[in-house]
């Protein structure tokens, strides 16, 4: 079993995707006229079972795959694992104390 | 020693270096006036280059930055046989918004493994250490309780083996005792004879797919596109997600390891195909 639903829906998930990851110009971009030039490559065939269809439909949902766990695992280490160390002002401030000011410096 | 590390890594300005996950955004996050801490281990770089595109060189295809080349961390030329390998990668580079997250880019440091081979094993060594996951494949480890569990194992992972066999022709079987089951010796050899048959980078790919997903048996089912990297990683990781339909999902734990296992095994996954396909157009004349 092949990558299952159509492969117009993971072409259009996949074109979305790699627009979310280029920007502005992503209809220049190699990835995205690489995509469209295979998926036209293999649309006409005169064969009903068609391998290097199914094969590039598979590789297509991997690569959708990819970009789309790559994209949530990058929002969710922001959210919850990418905020950093926190100051020595701020953790003195967690226990309610503050960092001596001192004009002159560290004596 | 970071400081150290970093100086020797800026000397030699490499665009491209082997990713090691940071632990926080420590240049990021709020700082203060204290700066950045000189035990901090170095972070992300900024995005230094502002096109990405692809060349053909002699070896492959070579990666530019800006009119610079992409080189390895071992400051090889970085040279891939293929187009569409290239042009993923490119897509990855040009992906990095800001900041250069290595951590993501899952493709750039498998063809980084492949082309530097760090770890400097041929591909016996390579065949051999995959082949050893076969005596402690996920799917061949059983429990018997809860029972709930034990059935649900039996439905998920019973088919998969029993495609395995017979793509194979090999037994495999499933045990519950501690020690695993007993794999024959054909079978071993069955799996090395057929893990020979692709080249060192595909080898690479699938070690590293292995390693991910823990099982052979799954990583083989994913490479002969017999079920999607969904369901691999589903199948791979069965009791967690027999746990989180009992107890409850973490989001920030759960959520993450999924995501993250996801990409690594998908860009395995591609790693693999891309690397040991060879693409022809034949055109057929129309008929009037």
């Amino acid at each position: 079993m092949a990558a299952p639903g159509a492969p117009l829906r993971t072409l259009r998930a996949l074109l979305r995707e790699l627009r979310r990851a280029a920007g502005r110009s992503y209809r220049d971009s190699p990835a995205y006229r690489h995509v469209l030039a295979a998926f036209r490559a293999h649309r006409v065939t005169s064969e009903k079972l068609c391998r290097a269809q199914q094969e590039l439909h598979f590789q297509a949902a991997t690569y959708l795959c990819l970009l789309r766990s790559v994209r949530e695992h990058e929002a969710l280490h922001r959210e919850y694992h990418g905020r950093g160390e926190r100051s020595p002002q701020e953790i003195a401030g967690l226990v309610g104390f503050r960092l001596p000011q001192q004009p002159g410096g560290k004596g | 020693m970071w400081r150290g590390c970093r100086r020797l890594w800026w000397a030699r300005s490499q665009p491209a270096r082997l990713p090691r996950t940071p632990p926080a955004d420590a240049g990021s996050g709020p700082v203060g006036s204290c700066g950045r801490r000189a035990y901090a281990p170095p972070t992300e770089r900024k995005r230094f280059y502002q096109n990405v595109s692809i060349s053909q060189g002699e070896g492959g295809f070579e990666i530019n930055l800006d009119h610079r080349k992409l080189k390895t961390p071992q400051a090889k030329l970085f040279t891939v046989p293929s187009e569409a390998l290239a042009i993923a990668v490119a897509t990855e580079w040009d992906s990095q918004k800001d900041t250069i997250k290595f951590y993501t880019m899952h493709l750039t440091t498998l063809c980084n493994t492949a082309l530097d081979n760090p770890t400097q094993r041929n591909k016996t060594q390579l065949i051999r250490a995959a082949v050893k996951f076969l005596e402690t494949d996920t799917v061949c480890y059983r429990v018997e309780e809860p029972p709930a569990l034990a059935e649900l194992q039996k439905n998920e992972w019973d088919p998969v083996i029993t495609w395995a066999e017979k793509r194979y022709n090999v037994t495999i079987g499933s045990s519950t005792s501690i020690l695993g089951p007993n794999i024959p010796a054909s079978t071993k050899e069955t799996f090395v004879s057929h893990l020979a048959s692709y080249n060192m980078w595909a080898l690479q790919g699938i070690e590293f797919v292995i390693t991910q997903l823990k099982s052979l048996i799954l990583s083989m089912s994913l490479i002969d596109r017999h079920i999607t990297v969904e369901k691999a990683v589903l199948l791979s990781r069965l009791e967690e997600e027999y746990q989180i339909r009992r107890w409850g999902n973490v989001e920030w734990a759960h959520d993450y390891d999924l995501c993250e296992l996801r990409a690594r095994t998908a860009a395995g996954t591609l790693f693999v195909h891309l690397c040991s396909e060879s693409s022809s157009v034949k055109h057929k004349l129309l008929q009037d």
